[in-house]
């Protein structure tokens, strides 16, 4: 029974970070209608830079904080930049585009910071005050983060004009733009908030998986996976559907034979699987269109 | 119904020219030039598995890598442990490729084009782990993969490269040509409608689940058959090589020598060969130029803004306007 509520404590952690990807993948489709493929190597690029940071004296803390205000600034000038030029192009050039993001931050990554693996220093202290041996003080740490930037985000979407218009954008842009919204801009805004949001998810993972450029492949497949599941339409049900597939990671890899080596294959059937039985998730809205 | 016949003597024409100089090239250049445009036609093949199913149906696919490894696995295991002659393999490959990717495209007919990318991009990041697994250790050699000797020389007098070559070449020629047949015939035509108005398609009485599982099924077996080819090449097959980067590769080679093309394969199998080679020695050569793969990425992107119709949609485009060009101006 220990080992099982372990499994499922560490499984939650886990998906926590799972749901901060789902979420930064969620709010970019609800933007744009688009998977960003390059959603994780942009999060393992932003911890290089907190990892840089703590390298140079900052404490822990203060690396986190600027690598996350960093990213959003990086993500903001890519959607600016980068992603603008092919906003009514087909959906592959798009994708293209994405896919070239990917290779060159992973690419970069691998030549400033070379492909060793680093550790990562945790961003919480090893003791708590308390002792417990189901769940170990950075997987508390992880969910308690987790669940504080997901209060902010929808408190920021709920409460602020900002986030209303971010939300009028995305809904409906050209009765967006006729009120007088900038629509352009609420778009690289919510490209920025992802790439913070990921950020956050980058940071958190790295004290568990280490730090590599090719770390974030899986973590992004399960945050997809975590989103779809949930439904891409919603982003609550992105975060609990992360935080799903993170508990079930952990029972197929203990509980089913061959599950521990096969991780990215249950991923693969777990997103085949809903795209084909559910395709909206469990939350999500069937869109109708009309043709 | 009247169309023109698509075969006109300046086709076969072109055809023949470039058909002398491929024929005449392996004699021209050292063997491991040789080698290295083997590999290349080995990847134009792959490339034309991913331009019908991508060009001339509208499916995405960004896991293409796990077909090559299907077909890449299956002529090796039957060499490794079977000891098969090497031709005997690539129908053995094709057949065992169409059948998963016909497999693969049952549950892609209900995703639209983000949905299927977002499902073969996850088929291609599995891929290296499921070729890993101990319970296939047997069979596939797990993590270190397996060793398949380069097939004899078929003539005498050629050397291994050059037949090797000669070979890739006319399985590549065979495999346009049938390309060629089947997008001018009925059902490619029913291909490229579901791709321009899959609604409109239906209605027109086309059966679009089965072309689109079918293609799907070809596009896997076009790729398999690379894969396979490209066992002979190398000489061995191991889980890391068919990575993500790998679908990576095979889309930049699709898009810069032109998606929707058959001819253009051609020029993406050479990129992918020698522009990696080139960018390496820019990089080493310079230190702050970034790595091969950073100034693929770049290309990419740059490709997609500027010509998103390729190398071959270029060539297309420079003959109509040569052709649209009125009488007497600029002679």
């Amino acid at each position: 029974m220990d080992l099982f509520l372990q499994l499922t404590f560490a499984g939650l952690a886990i998906g926590s970070i799972y749901s901060c990807v789902a979420l930064a993948v969620v709010m970019i489709y609800q933007a744009t209608d688009h998977f960003n493929f390059a959603q994780g190597e942009m999060a393992m690029f932003s911890t290089y830079i907190a990892w840089t940071l703590v390298g140079l004296g900052a404490p822990v803390w203060l690396a986190f904080l600027l690598a996350v205000g960093l990213s959003f600034l990086a993500g903001v000038a890519i959607e600016r930049v980068i992603v603008k030029p092919v906003e009514n192009a087909p959906v592959l050039n798009q994708i293209i585009v994405f896919i070239g993001l990917l290779v060159i931050f992973n690419a970069v990554a691998g030549w400033i910071w070379e492909f060793t693996i680093k550790p990562f220093p945790s961003l919480f202290p090893a003791d708590l005050g308390f002792k417990s041996t189901l769940i170990g003080p950075h997987h508390i740490g992880v969910i308690a983060l987790t669940l504080g930037v997901l209060a902010l985000v929808f408190a920021f979407f709920r409460f602020t004009r900002v986030g209303l218009a971010m939300r009028a954008a995305a809904a409906n842009p050209d009765s967006a733009r006729l009120v007088g919204v900038s629509v352009g801009w609420m778009l690289a805004l919510g490209w920025g908030l992802a790439a913070a949001i990921g950020a956050v998810g980058g940071i958190l993972v790295a004290p568990i998986v280490f730090l590599e450029p090719n770390m974030m492949a899986g973590v992004l497949l399960y945050g997809f996976a975590g989103a779809l599941l949930g439904g891409v339409s919603s982003p609550g049900g992105a975060v609990l559907g992360g935080l799903v597939v993170g508990v079930l990671e952990n029972w197929v890899g203990q509980y089913v034979p061959g599950g521990s080596e096969l991780k990215l294959t249950f991923a693969l059937i777990l997103i085949v699987g809903v795209l084909v039985f559910k395709p909206a998730g469990l939350f999500g809205r069937v869109v109708v269109r009309r043709v | 119904m009247d169309r023109p016949n698509p075969v006109t003597p300046q086709l076969l024409a072109a055809v023949a020219v470039a058909l002398l100089f491929a024929g005449f090239l392996p004699h021209l250049v050292s063997d491991f030039t040789s080698f290295q445009f083997t590999q290349a036609m080995a990847y134009g093949v792959a490339l034309l598995g991913l331009n019908i199913l991508t060009g001339y149906n509208g499916q995405f696919s960004i896991g293409h890598s796990a077909f090559y490894a299907v077909g890449a696995y299956t002529a090796a295991i039957l060499l490794y442990h079977f000891e098969w002659n090497h031709y005997a393999t690539l129908p053995v490959a094709a057949l065992v490729a169409f059948a998963v990717g016909f497999l693969f495209g049952l549950p892609a007919l209900r995703l639209e084009g983000l949905y299927l990318a977002l499902a073969t991009f996850a088929f291609a990041v599995a891929t290296p782990q499921l070729l890993k697994f101990d319970a296939f250790e047997h069979w596939t050699g797990g993590v270190q993969g397996l060793f398949v000797p380069k097939p004899e020389p078929l003539i005498e007098g050629l050397s291994a490269d050059q037949s090797l070559y000669y070979v890739t070449l006319a399985v590549m020629v065979l495999l346009m040509a049938l390309a060629w047949c089947l997008l001018h015939s009925r059902s490619g035509r029913a291909m490229m409608a579901i791709r321009d108005n899959p609604i409109a398609a239906r209605t027109m009485g086309i059966n679009t689940a089965l072309y689109k599982t079918t293609t799907f099924g070809i596009s896997a077996m076009y790729t398999g058959i690379a894969g396979a080819l490209s066992v002979f090449v190398t000489e061995f097959v191991a889980p890391d090589a068919f990575n993500f980067f790998l679908a990576v590769n095979l889309l930049i080679g699709s898009v810069v020598g032109g998606i929707v093309s058959i001819p253009g394969v051609i020029f993406g199998g050479l990129f992918l060969v020698f522009l990696p080679n080139f960018a390496q020695d820019i990089s080493r050569t310079y230190p702050f130029v970034p790595p091969p793969w950073a100034i693929f990425g770049i290309f990419l992107i740059l490709v997609i803004y500027f010509v998103p119709f390729g190398v071959w949609g270029a060539v297309e485009r420079a003959f109509a306007w040569w052709k649209r060009r009125p009488a007497g101006s600029g002679r």
